[in-house]
């Protein structure tokens, strides 16, 4: 198994590739540079910064910069509102852009022939295959009320795996509604099959505050919720239950 | 069909309710909250325990002392709240929430959403052999503190 985690986009992306070099990863890693580049808000002279500025019209973009903005307002739509590129104010796609750019190097990794991977960008997962024969991916979902510990272990052979909270950045998820930050929850994550928009929706249910998400979550069929309250309490989808790995620290 | 019984308690207008909620069917999360009584509670301190006088309540006129008092919809910070009881003399013998605000549900979300599966206690990630780690880690500084972090380095 190869594993590499590479500097990217102001986190790390990691990758875990089965019969693979470090050679088998250069596209890969190419496109997540291609797209930092594209769609950085710190970086003044990518296209996205100088969109906002108003030196560029849209159509002067890369055009991949209008089909992220289709695809936030898309989200937006989906989720009652609650996510939105300009959720702060000032044009910002970066809620669709990771989970987004953690999907396109996947496609790229299994369009040359590498299958069984993980590719994990700032703490989003998108995994598909198996880490070794007959075995499926397992996933840690990290409790952001116990630092170092888990929450719980998913798993699967086609996973997406988004989290959003306010762990690392403190309050810094606004429900665009109030411009405020959401209350009484930790986090929230999304288990879905693709990482862009099971991502994207992550970003949304938190804003929408827990017990709002866990009944919008339950009425899609694409994706399942697990949400840890204030207090640490774990509450989760029905439809989770079939992703949680058996045995009550996964591993009887 | 699930059935999800509240056991906290709710204050409403003084009186204290131990209400059995029957949550939404899975097929239609938006229909109306359909909430039964629990019978058999006994008034902490008779007709005054029903909801406030000012509250205009109405009476029902009913067989051997039995009556049926419907309060107004009270103002709480999370919405209004309405509450109708059952009495038989003194004794409160049923009592329906006919409104609640949205915030009210907060109890009855969280037995509909307490996974059976899904245990409270800590996982160790050393013993749960994972193969990566889903959490808020936004920033290369997140990182460095982060489980994923240690996975990546220990496969080095």
């Amino acid at each position: 198994m190869l594993r590499h985690a590479e500097p990217v986009m102001g986190t790390v992306f990691s990758f875990a590739v089965r019969d693979a070099t470090l050679a088998d990863l250069a596209p890969a890693l190419a496109e997540l540079h291609r797209l930092d580049g594209i769609f950085s808000t710190y970086r003044p002279q990518s296209d996205i910064s100088r969109l906002a500025r108003g030196e560029l019209e849209l159509g002067q973009c890369d055009p991949l910069v209008a089909e992220v903005l289709d695809h936030c307002t898309a989200v937006g739509r989906e989720t009652d509102g609650y996510f939105s590129a300009r959720a702060a104010g000032a044009l910002d796609p970066s809620g669709w852009v990771k989970g987004w750019a953690v999907e396109r190097a996947s496609r790229l990794l299994t369009q040359a022939g590498f299958t069984h991977h993980n590719v994990t960008g700032g703490g989003d997962v998108q995994c598909t295959g198996e880490p070794t024969p007959g075995r499926p991916w397992r996933i840690g979902i990290a409790d952001p009320a116990r630092t170092g510990q888990l929450a719980a272990v998913v798993t699967g052979r086609h996973l997406a795996v988004a989290t959003s909270g306010t762990a690392e950045r403190g309050p810094h998820i606004l429900d665009p509604h109030t411009g405020r930050p959401p209350v009484g929850a930790l986090s929230l994550t999304l288990v879905g099959e693709r990482l862009a928009r099971t991502d994207a929706c992550a970003t949304a249910a938190f804003a929408m505050g827990p017990h709002r998400a866990l009944h919008w979550a339950e009425h899609r069929p694409d994706v399942e919720a697990l949400v840890i309250l204030d207090d640490g309490t774990r509450l989760a989808t029905p439809g989770l239950g079939r992703y949680l790995a058996p045995g009550p620290a996964g591993q009887d | 069909m699930r059935r999800a019984v509240l056991t906290g308690t709710v204050t409403v207008a003084g009186v204290v309710l131990l209400l059995s909620l029957k949550p939404h069917g899975s097929a239609s999360a938006q229909s109306a909250p359909v909430i039964a009584s629990d019978s058999e509670r006994t008034a902490a301190s008779g007709p005054s325990a029903a909801p406030s006088p000012s509250a205009g309540s109405t009476t029902a006129p009913a067989k051997a002392g039995t009556r049926t008092v419907t309060g107004n919809a009270v103002d709480t910070r999370y919405g209004p709240v309405q509450v109708r009881i059952t009495l038989s003399g003194s004794r409160i013998t049923k009592a329906e929430v006919l409104q609640y605000p949205s915030e009210s549900r907060h109890d009855l979300e969280i037995n509909q959403y307490a996974l059976p599966q899904l245990n409270q206690e800590a996982i160790s990630a050393q013993s749960a052999q994972i193969d990566s780690v889903s959490g808020a880690t936004y920033t290369s500084q997140g990182y460095q503190r982060s489980l994923q972090s240690a996975l990546d380095q220990a496969a080095h």
